[in-house]
């Protein structure tokens, strides 16, 4: 399959912003697909809503263009711009009631009243929220506010939909199930998402493709399960999950001295109290109970390690076996070797 | 013990009521005594002290002001004055009063603290010294003079109030409007000022209570030629009965109350609280 210019959805071509003197975007490349969802993952400051507010067209960039569609919307105004945008405190204008926040985007638009009606409701509909259509935003929860949120969005039918930490202000069992829908509706319209978040489960669950940010830049962008598995720098495997980090170099299932960085994934680990080929002896130093499973201590001749076991888990001072299943050796910050 | 704590909460509860009770009614009898005194007189043909009733009821007294037609004018020049000093204010102050409240947080505090300190000089040697410069331009005894002079009071409740209220609709609500596709004047119009207007109407009813209510200055400028109804107390009150002083209070209270009563409901309205978390 070619990547003709048709599949990109969205195309963000070396985007540099200086705010405040400081250059706050370096020259950063993105292309989404056509119908894909996006995470833009990073820390607090990285840039993540500076990006997306260029793409919504509140900000211009001093560098580089933004294409929408084949069509570059680099400079022109958000209100001209086809995409739609849910702000992280949901940005609801208080003294309309939640049909007229969802009818406002179409009455802009000069639309007949009637087909208002009726596209204002298929986005209540679709958002469950037909009940509270004459509620006031003050009057409904934080979950529905964000909902009434995404359905102003979504009635503009934009050929972007663009999240900045939509979630973030739900409380962490509704959050789940509010990013499931999410994702349920983005699928079904299949529309071009870009999502803002700090919170790499929920990059993990819902993206088709994660760019981790880092100081501007776009320090890797894939699939969740490619990222997981193949960091390609050091920062990104920091970033992403948990890991055991080592300064020294790898070989034969041992960690050696060295000058290179080695990265252990917690799941990688394996405990047995039988030798198998490529495990060496260890001790259980501690035992952390997690939930669904327990984190676990092991202190081996070359390296102490902690590990994630669910199944069979031993006992604190128990002698076993260890084996690392796969290392991360980085040079420079830079992936150089998976073992 | 938790049990002795809900109790004691409960047997203070008739305590605080009781002397919440007395409070209201001191206030009561401190602010609606002297207007049940006026509006009795306004209807009396005499009421002095030994007697416990007023020797008579008439209509006399209102008859005698619509006929006067000094005291007319007065109220005919307040009704006047005071619309265009409002309006005038509104045309001068609200476009400062928004640019104030979309500075950073130093400039508008900078701006308004100004301002208040402006107004907070001695307003008899600032009009003072706007007669010299009135007699220079020919503005005195006209009721431009008047106006600009009523003018300079309304500023401080124009521009304070909306600048307030304009700084506090969160600028995402209006860059949500824009990402709907408003234009910039559609924002203004449906979104900031339609929020902000709570805050504009109090600035209103302020200022026409201020220019309605102004006598130093109107005095100043504006005697003998321009008298409006404050300043025409004067003289009523030194040359006429009490009760006609009395009706024209009542007249003088009536627009105020007016005003309140209509822009009340838009002013309670709370919608500026409800239904958005400011950032
Ligand atoms: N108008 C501005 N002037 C100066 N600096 C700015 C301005 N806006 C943002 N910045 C800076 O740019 C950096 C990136 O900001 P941005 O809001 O994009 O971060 P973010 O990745 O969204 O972080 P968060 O997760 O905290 O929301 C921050 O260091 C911020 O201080
Ligand atoms: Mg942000």
């Amino acid at each position: 399959m070619t990547d003709s210019p048709q599949e990109e959805g969205l195309v963000l071509n070396g985007l540099t912003k200086i705010l405040g003197g400081r250059v706050i975007i370096d020259n950063l490349h993105l292309v989404v697909k056509k119908g894909e969802m996006v995470s833009l993952l990073g820390p607090s400051g990285c840039g993540k809503t500076t990006t997306l507010r260029m793409i919504a067209g509140f900000l211009i960039p001093d560098k580089g263009d933004i294409v929408l569609n084949g069509k570059d919307v680099t400079t022109i105004g958000p209100e001209k711009r086809p995409s739609a945008m849910v702000f992280q405190n949901y940005a609801l204008w208080p003294h309309m009631t939640v049909f007229g926040n969802v009818a406002y985007p179409l009455k802009v638009r000069k639309l007949a009243k009637p087909e208002i009606e009726k596209r204002v409701h298929e986005a209540l509909a679709m958002v469950n929220l037909m009940h509270h259509k004459d509620s006031r935003p003050g009057q409904i929860s934080g979950g529905e506010q964000q909902r009434v949120a995404l359905a102003r969005a979504l009635v503009q039918e934009p050929d972007i939909l663009l999240l900045d930490e939509p979630l973030s202000n739900l409380d962490a069992k509704l959050r789940v199930k509010v990013r499931e829908d999410i994702r349920d509706l983005q699928r079904r319209l299949g529309i071009t998402t870009v999502i803002v978040t700090h919170d790499q489960d929920e990059a993990l669950s819902i993206s088709d493709r994660i760019a981790v940010m880092n100081n501007g830049k776009i320090e890797q962008f894939s699939t969740p399960q490619e990222l997981y598995d193949r960091p390609e720098t050091e920062y990104v495997a920091n970033f992403i999950g948990s890991l055991n980090h080592i300064q020294g170099g790898f070989a034969d299932g041992q960690v050696i001295s060295g000058t290179e960085v080695v990265g252990i994934r917690p799941e990688d680990v394996h405990f047995s109290t039988e030798q198998v080929p490529g495990s060496y002896p260890a001790t259980v130093q501690l035992v952390v109970p997690r939930g669904h499973f327990c984190e676990v201590y092991l202190k081996r001749a070359d390296v102490e390690l902690h590990a994630f076991i669910s199944l069979d888990v031993p006992l604190a001072g128990t002698s076993g076996f260890v084996k690392i299943n796969k290392a991360l050796i980085y040079k420079d910050g830079k992936l150089v070797r998976v073992a | 013990m938790a049990k002795r704590e809900k109790s004691r909460a409960k047997s203070s509860s008739p305590v605080v009521k009781a002397l919440l009770g007395i409070f209201m009614l001191a206030m009561a009898f401190f602010i609606l005594g002297p207007l049940l005194w006026l509006a009795i007189h306004a209807f009396v043909t005499n009421w002095t002290y030994p007697n416990l009733y007023p020797d008579g009821w008439t209509w006399h007294w209102w008859t005698q002001i619509f006929a006067n037609s000094a005291l007319e004018e007065s109220i005919r020049n307040s009704l006047i004055i005071s619309p265009i000093v409002v309006v005038l204010s509104m045309i001068i102050c609200l476009p400062a009063a928004y640019a104030a409240g979309r500075m950073n947080y130093v400039g508008r505090k900078t701006f308004l603290i100004g301002l208040f300190a402006a107004n907070s000089f001695p307003k008899i040697g600032l009009f003072a010294s706007i007669a010299t410069l009135y007699y220079a331009l020919n503005l005195m005894g006209t009721i431009v003079g008047v106006i600009i002079i009523q003018l300079l009071g309304t500023i401080i409740y124009m521009t304070w109030i909306p600048a307030a209220a304009f700084a506090s609709v969160p600028r995402n609500l209006e860059e949500a409007a824009r990402d709907a596709g408003a234009s910039k004047f559609r924002v203004f119009r449906t979104i900031t000022l339609r929020m902000a207007m709570p805050g504009i109407l109090v600035a209103i009813v302020m200022s026409f209570l201020a220019s309605f209510d102004e006598a130093q200055g109107t005095y100043l400028v504006g005697a003998p030629a321009i008298y409006t109804m404050p300043t025409e107390m004067y003289a009523l009150v030194e040359n006429y009965p009490i009760q006609i002083a009395a009706v024209f209070s009542l007249l003088l209270a009536f627009p105020s109350v007016l005003l309140i009563g209509l822009a009340r409901k838009h002013i309670v309205g709370g919608q500026l609280a409800e239904g958005f978390q400011i950032k």
